[in-house]
């Protein structure tokens, strides 16, 4: 039986991570993910898991404990944002080489300087080159649901690759939802138990894992990382229908609101997608045809998919809130890049928004739909929603 | 007590065949320590000359259960293993008793990881940390680390016409391990195998994490004749220059008193990163050593004699 719970996505993500009850958690507080720490420590200090978990001294550290516990066999997590991922990020790029299946939950927050807490995607954003599958969630259900999926998907023996799943910070890790939360028991079926083909602690079949590879093999290694990427876009479709019949959702590559008839969409990643559908639904009313696609895997990104679903709209708007400075803002250039192929391109227009939590409103939402239908678009220019001049 | 024939008899999980310079000194510290373990196993390496040289992927030396991961985590990782230990016992998955040892040159246990050093002794975890200690990063051409000596030529400290090599004195990397109130820290020494090998024991017997900082002649980057890496790691302890002791739950023992401490000049000589020391005009710098060298060594005295809980 679901119960229903009135949480914040960092709880929902932690009621996740309750259920999977792992092995390890090695972890370190940063704003805005803090409340996942506090709050699963207190299920360990209650005994409501019985879950090792490290308190680490730095984000460094934490992913390198996860990264010892993982592969000395156990299921191990990590949670972190910002500033935290970065000062991991050396650790961190170096997993999905060793094909450890950590999943670790991104509270998204701005990266310094200045220094900011507040939400974007520049923190995961600038990981999106070295091998992790990164989910999105809108909302706190789907950042439970993504953490739950995550688990399988990493350990599936076809990928062997980290997670990240991402949700956004204080908009969603900080806001309460009505948070659907499955059975206990038919969770713990549906993650199962971590069976690692080869652990340290097997200590009667010893392997060598991290040796150095010089220029004779490690392009090598690269490449199977990569096949291992291409089967995850399989793999994520295959465990999403699995946790369909838990849940009664669906887990597409992305989400598709309103689009059948649309002439104008955007796109737009995360908890900014259900602002927009507000607007989506009023602009609707006034018989206006438009509509939104919410990406939900990232990485790898589903590029045949994007084209199939895009290239029959006549103008795209793409909103990303992060900015690649002095290249096409990340969303937006996976966006042009599923577009290349098709031969019938529709016209496409880039906007910033929400960079270090600025609001975004239904209001700025409508705008860019005006501006799409209008066709003033520059598929070369930027825009920058809601920037004080 | 085992002999020398006993310890060198026993089976290790470190494969001959690896590719350490000829002359190296981090094979005898690794077996002897792997040789003290009377269980299971299992490494964690830091970035540096042993990962290096043991690993070059298709092959491994490694006959036990043995990760790397980067240069400044190996702490950090062995924390992890011994965590995932713990939990996996608890949980009836595993059953076996092991020994998780660390592995890190100087510039990854006294520089760079020192921070995750400090938060796993803090922690507590049951684990040995061992640094081979070549007072410098000499897997990439002896680059000055904070266990880098008074007055060695390095090549970002080179000594020069107004340089003499290091302005300081090394980091005391035991007596900070110590003063994280860990059951059990000390040095040793690359040519007393007995002594590393009984301290290894007893740093494996603790209930809690254990420090072991190794001095490791190196041939390529001290420059001195390949055959002389026991030598010099002797000639260490006879000028004081590497003292023998342990923190034994915080207090000090001095495992080793020269009798006649041999003067400085017999260590530096012949070593081609002090050569410049034996010029006239830095005859003051040799003296400078000598002070401060004798000057620690009364510390320790009286640090023993008192017997304080560090």
């Amino acid at each position: 039986m679901s119960t229903w719970k009135a949480l914040t996505g960092a709880q929902a993500v932690a009621e996740a991570m309750r259920q999977a009850n792992p092995d390890v958690v090695a972890a370190y507080p940063i704003t805005p993910q803090t409340p996942i720490v506090e709050q699963f420590a207190s299920f360990v200090a209650n005994g409501i898991v019985d879950t090792e978990m490290i308190p680490v001294e730095s984000e460094h550290s934490a992913m390198s404990c996860t990264v010892g516990a993982a592969a000395a066999g156990a299921r191990a997590m990590c949670a972190t944002a910002s500033q935290g991922l970065a000062l991991m990020w050396e650790v961190v790029a170096a997993v999905p080489g060793l094909r450890l299946p950590i999943v670790m939950p991104i509270v998204n927050r701005a990266l310094s300087a200045p220094i900011n807490i507040h939400c974007d995607h520049s923190d995961a954003m600038g990981a999106t080159t070295i091998g992790w599958i990164q989910i999105y969630s809108e909302n706190a259900q789907e950042a439970y649901e993504n953490t739950l999926l995550a688990i399988r998907l990493a350990e599936h023996k076809d990928v062997l690759l980290p997670v990240m799943v991402m949700q956004d910070g204080f908009i969603i890790s900080h806001g309460v939802e009505n948070v659907e939360v499955f059975d206990d028991n038919v969770v713990k079926n549906f993650v199962g138990e971590r069976k690692p083909d080869r652990y340290l602690l097997d200590v009667d079949h010893p392997y060598t894992i991290g040796p150095l590879a010089l220029p004779d093999y490690y392009f090598e290694i690269k490449r199977q990382q990569e096949a291992a990427m291409e089967n995850a876009l399989k793999v994520y479709l295959e465990v999403g229908k699995e946790l369909s019949k838990i849940s009664g959702h669906d887990y597409p590559y992305f989400e598709e609101y309103k689009t059948e008839d649309a002439e104008a969409v955007i796109v737009i990643l995360s908890s900014a997608a259900g602002t927009a559908k507000d607007a989506v639904d009023e602009l609707r009313n006034e018989g206006k045809k438009v509509g939104l696609i919410k990406p939900k895997l990232f990485r790898p990104f589903p590029y045949k998919e994007m084209r199939k679903a895009l290239e029959k709209f006549e103008a795209i708007g793409v909103l990303d809130r992060s900015m690649a400075f002095g290249a096409y803002a990340p969303l937006y250039t996976e966006v042009r890049n599923a577009l290349f192929e098709s031969e019938n391109r529709p016209k496409l227009q880039s906007y910033i928004f929400g960079l270090g939590g600025k609001d975004i409103f239904k209001s700025d939402i409508k705008k860019v739909f005006d501006e799409l239908l209008s066709g003033n678009l520059n598929p070369e220019e930027q825009r920058y929603i809601r920037l004080r001049g | 007590m085992a002999t020398l024939q006993e310890i060198m008899a026993k089976p290790v999980g470190l494969a001959s065949g690896h590719r350490m310079c000829a002359g190296c000194g981090i094979g005898a510290i690794v077996r002897t320590v792997l040789a003290a373990s009377d269980k299971p196993v299992i490494v964690a390496n830091a970035t540096g000359c042993l990962e290096v040289v043991t690993t070059i992927y298709p092959y491994s030396a490694w006959k036990v259960p043995w990760i790397h991961l980067t240069f400044e985590n190996a702490a950090a990782v062995a924390s992890g293993i011994e965590t995932a230990y713990r939990a996996l016992r608890k949980r009836g998955k595993i059953d076996k008793d092991v020994n998780i040892i660390a592995f890190g040159g100087d510039g990854g246990t006294y520089d760079i990881g020192f921070q995750a050093l400090s938060g796993a002794l803090e922690r507590g975890h049951r684990f040995l940390y061992v640094v081979y200690d070549n007072e410098g990063y000499m897997n990439t051409g002896n680059q000055r680390s904070s266990a880098t000596p008074f007055g060695a030529s390095t090549t970002t400290v080179p000594a020069g016409t107004k340089s003499f090599g290091k302005p300081q004195w090394r980091k005391n990397i035991v007596e900070i391990a110590a003063a994280h109130r860990i059951p059990y820290a000390a040095t040793a020494a690359d040519h007393n195998i007995i002594d590393l090998y009984n301290k290894a024991k007893k740093a494996l017997s603790q209930d809690g994490p254990s420090f072991l900082a190794v001095l490791q002649p190196c041939t390529t980057n001290w420059k001195y004749d390949p055959a002389l890496t026991m030598t010099y790691s002797k000639l260490a302890v006879e000028t004081n220059f590497w003292p023998l002791y342990e923190f034994d739950h915080g207090k000090l023992h001095i495992n080793y008193k020269p009798k006649n401490r041999k003067p400085i000049e017999e260590f530096l000589k012949g070593q081609g990163r002090f050569r410049h020391l034996f010029k006239p005009e830095n005859k003051p710098i040799i003296e400078k050593m000598q002070k401060m060298i004798d000057e620690e060594w009364e510390r320790l005295l009286k640090l023993e004699e008192s017997g304080a809980v560090l």
